[in-house]
């Protein structure tokens, strides 16, 4: 077990959203406010730790041909657990999340671990996998609500700073409000996926990187 | 009663002002995965409002009928997801040995409608606008219509794509979120379109 390749596997060389390219519906929709980004990124990080953790332990149970949808009816339970805490203890984020709760069932990030790492590792690598992808996930959403919200409403901690407006930081009028619109989503998903293209092709020439990235 | 402008303000709703795609970043998976050839992105298009149909129709009567019913409401997303992962098992087995030849052209697709968030997406949407039959089923199918209309126009922007020149970190997949963007900004001008 190598927690520190683990580590910068989740955070950087296979990052679920921008290497993977995995989960982007919700990495798209909800970025509006950074307090959205980190409800979703936590909630997203301990279903995909849970889920890894059950499906690890039960993976020489599960019959193979029917895997995928003992996988989903794991990570439903989990989503239905975090749902309902949700609900019960921030129903304001709750609120403004919606929909992408329940999706976070579809989302292509648990089922790919689900099947390309817990189903073939031990518990506590799955563990730290789940772990550490989901502050993959979160990082990146982070980023994401970062940019989106400063340049679409000129603010910065919208929902948990200065009590929920957000610290201003562009006066009202300038900011360009097609970045909190669905426009915006796709946009800064592309710049940061191609600055993360960027990064990883310039410190090594070797074309191995690349191809990686070309997937 | 249901009136037929109110259907027809559901399928305009679901088509254009709130495409699934471009106003509501719901099933980007496939929408982004499938989208490289006009045909493929047909097939995929075709399969969605077939499921998506289906799964609205089967999962309002298991909704009001069974979980409403014994207040088992929260169960709502596991069986949602049962349902609409066994149906398209179904489906894929019943296009199998009665239509093979639609089969063989939806190919891959069917299962992996599975993980669509379009379709879990419009179940739970039916149920929390409280929707009736009718209108959950009017809503399914257009919004599979939206799908379709959204993905064979990226993919036809996306096959000339293949040729042009770009800068290098933005080669593959961000230029494709670039153009899809630009889509997005296009549909945002039907905001705002009522029809009553």
């Amino acid at each position: 077990m190598n927690v520190k390749k683990q580590f910068l596997d989740g955070m950087i060389y296979q990052n679920p959203v921008t290497v993977q390219l995995l989960g982007m519906c919700s990495t798209m929709a909800i970025t509006t406010t950074l307090f959205n980004g980190i409800g979703m990124g936590i909630s997203v990080l301990v279903i995909l730790t849970c889920a890894n953790i059950v499906i690890s332990l039960l993976r020489k149970i599960i019959p193979s041909k029917v895997r995928i949808a003992c996988y989903i009816v794991v990570i439903a339970g989990f989503v239905t657990i975090v749902d309902l805490l949700l609900k019960a203890y921030l129903p304001s984020l709750s609120e403004s999340l919606g929909l992408f709760i329940p999706l976070i069932v579809v989302n292509c990030i648990i089922l790919g671990r689900a099947e390309s790492f817990a189903s073939k590792n031990g518990v506590a690598a799955s563990a730290l996998d789940g772990i550490f992808q989901g502050l993959g996930y979160t990082v990146i959403l982070v980023i994401m609500c970062v940019i989106r919200e400063f340049l679409g409403n000129g603010t910065f901690g919208g929902g948990i700073l200065n009590g929920g407006d957000g610290i201003r930081l562009i006066p009202e009028g300038i900011p360009a409000l097609g970045m909190i619109l669905p426009v915006g989503g796709f946009l800064t998903l592309a710049v940061v996926i191609a600055a993360m293209q960027y990064f990883l092709n310039k410190p090594k020439k070797g074309s191995d990187k690349k191809e990686e990235v070309a997937k | 009663m249901l009136s037929f402008t109110e259907l027809f303000g559901i399928a305009l709703g679901a088509i254009l002002v709130n495409n699934f795609i471009f106003a509501q970043f719901l099933g980007i998976c496939p929408f982004m995965g499938v989208s490289k050839k006009i045909d493929t992105a047909m097939g995929m298009g075709m399969a969605v409002i077939f499921v998506m149909g289906v799964a609205s129709a089967v999962c309002w009567p298991i909704n009001h009928f069974i979980l409403e019913k014994f207040n088992l409401v929260f169960m709502q997303t596991v069986t949602y997801i049962l349902v609409i992962a066994s149906l398209v098992q179904f489906v894929e087995m019943f296009l199998q040995k009665a239509m093979p030849s639609l089969y063989e052209a939806l190919g891959v697709y069917l299962p992996l409608i599975t993980t669509n968030c379009a379709v879990l997406g419009v179940v739970l949407q039916n149920t929390q606008n409280s929707y009736g039959f009718i209108e959950s089923l009017v809503y399914g199918v257009t919004g599979g219509v939206g799908f379709l209309l959204a993905i064979v126009l990226f993919a036809s922007v996306r096959e000339r794509l293949e040729f042009a020149e770009c800068p290098k970190a933005f080669e593959g997949f961000p230029i494709a979120l670039v153009t899809a963007g630009l889509l997005a900004l296009a549909f945002l001008g039907f905001s705002g379109l009522k029809v009553f």
